[in-house]
């Protein structure tokens, strides 16, 4: 396959990018996206430029770090999948294929393609965890889960924290995302203790990192790689209301 | 008090604000489209005068009057202060991206939809509201007593194609800016249920979205031909 190529370069946050045009004559369709990327960056190497930096781990689905905007919608064209799950047999020989990083306020550029996700840490450190017992180990059946809550808490913890949301969001809204972490301790009675702080505590994270409101598209549901539902903002939405209505925090 | 403060100034607590706003507006174009009807009963404006006259002086509907003001106003203020930092979030913008594949049109432009409402209902309120309160409007006679001819107005406004016609556009952008906003406003609030949410989709879609703007623009339609003796 042949393809051009229009990549997003940039030195560093400090300062301007660019799009840059490669081509590449020689190209599989069953080369995954981020093989077709070490291809070029092999290219470059032999031809003593530099390479392109971007985000890859797993490269199975699982991590989240092959964030790329491809063509227009985050991960590429396919739905219910990462960069690393698209492969090059999803575009026709001679495309023109766009690539760029996240854009968001909240994820500065750190290199080319690789984005700084690190806000979305420092929200799940604000409230996205449990409180337990250290010590010796707790029996597994110890609190029972009926099967349809344990499901529910799945579909959301299935949340990768790729960023797809942020990235299709027109608002560069993190709420899919938060609401993810928020849901899958909320429906959960381990997730009770902290249940109203977590709600109030993530969501000012969430604002305080820089990220846009929710409009409710549901973009970001359609581009997320685990297609988490946008039941579970609305469920973010009650448990934020809720823990508001009735927390004893009154400094906000 | 800074709880509520901050929570109304955080980013669920500034859309709670738009749902709430935005579902009293939408329910107050149910009463203001039923009232309207009356445009349409033929007696030469006797119903439709007494009926202004009763919404113009029946304390109830004069004190929610304020709460409809206070609304139009925080929901287009709101609406401002959201898409202001909305579009703060992402100061650096896609070269290339195709919002189109992943969401409804709709959804992505309600604030352009809500300015074109917004002129609309200053436009609105001017030839009618405006002259109601302020202005010199005929009096009509009905058995004996003395009533603002608010029809006659009606009937001069709707005589002209061009207004006519800014009705019907507006009257299209209200009805995808609820096709979006009713259903979510729902989800603001959080509310959201497999029982409950298909049925407030289709009452956003075919009643706010479709029967409401669709009589509405009838009004002027109706009176347009009526003045020149088409129908």
């Amino acid at each position: 396959m042949k393809i051009n190529l229009k990549v997003w370069r940039q030195k560093n946050n400090n300062t301007e990018g660019k799009l840059v045009e490669y081509q590449l004559d020689k190209i599989s369709p069953d080369m995954s996206f981020l093989e077709m990327f070490d291809v070029l960056n092999g290219e470059l190497t032999k031809k003593g430029e530099e390479i392109i930096a971007f985000d890859h781990d797993c490269r199975e689905g699982i991590c989240g770090s092959c964030s790329m905007y491809i063509n227009g919608r985050a991960h590429g064209p396919q739905t219910g999948a990462t960069t690393c799950q698209l492969h090059m047999r999803s575009f026709n020989d001679g495309d023109t294929i766009v690539v760029e990083p996240w854009r968001s306020r909240a994820f500065p550029v750190i290199k080319d393609l690789m984005v700084d996700r690190t806000a979305f840490d420092r929200v799940i450190q604000s409230g996205g965890y449990v409180s337990v017992n250290t010590g010796s180990a707790r029996d597994a059946n110890e609190t029972l889960i009926p099967r349809s809550i344990a499901d529910e808490a799945m579909d959301a913890a299935q949340c990768i924290g790729c960023g797809a949301c942020v990235a299709a969001c027109k608002n560069a809204s993190a709420m899919l995302f938060v609401a993810a972490k928020v849901s899958h301790m909320a429906v959960l009675p381990q997730g009770q203790a902290e249940s109203t702080e977590r709600a109030e505590r993530m969501v000012a994270q969430m604002d305080a990192e820089g990220f846009g409101a929710c409009s409710f598209t549901g973009a970001c549901s359609v581009e997320c790689p685990k297609s988490i539902s946008l039941d579970h903002i609305a469920r973010m939405n009650r448990e934020y209301l809720g823990a508001k209505l009735t927390s004893t925090n009154v400094q906000g | 008090m800074a709880w509520v403060t901050q929570t109304l100034s955080s980013s669920l607590g500034r859309k709670v604000i738009m749902s709430l706003t935005g579902l009293f507006l939408s329910s107050f174009l149910i009463v203001h489209m039923a009232g309207n009807l009356q445009l349409f009963k033929g007696d030469n404006g006797r119903a439709f005068n007494e009926y202004t006259y009763f919404m113009t002086h029946n304390p109830v509907i004069i004190t929610v009057s304020y709460l409809l003001y206070t609304s139009i106003l925080a929901h287009a203020l709101m609406a401002w202060v959201l898409t202001r930092h909305n579009q703060s979030s992402r100061p650096v913008k896609y070269a290339y991206s195709r919002p189109e594949a992943n969401s409804p049109w709709s959804s992505r432009n309600m604030g352009i939809l809500g300015t074109v409402l917004l002129l609309f209902i200053i436009i609105h309120m001017r030839t009618f509201w405006y002259e109601m309160h302020f202005g010199s409007v005929p009096m009509a006679e009905y058995d004996g007593k003395q009533y603002k001819d608010l029809y006659a107005v009606v009937k001069e406004a709707f005589s002209q194609w061009w207004y006519v016609l800014l009705y019907v556009i507006s009257m299209v952008a209200i009805g995808f800016h609820l096709a979006h906003g009713f259903q979510s406003g729902f989800q603001s609030l959080g509310i959201r249920h497999t029982k409950y949410t298909p049925m407030i989709e289709f009452v956003g879609r075919y009643f706010f979205a479709l029967i409401i703007p669709a009589a509405f623009a009838a009004m002027p339609i109706y009176v347009f031909l009526q003045v020149h003796g088409i129908i």
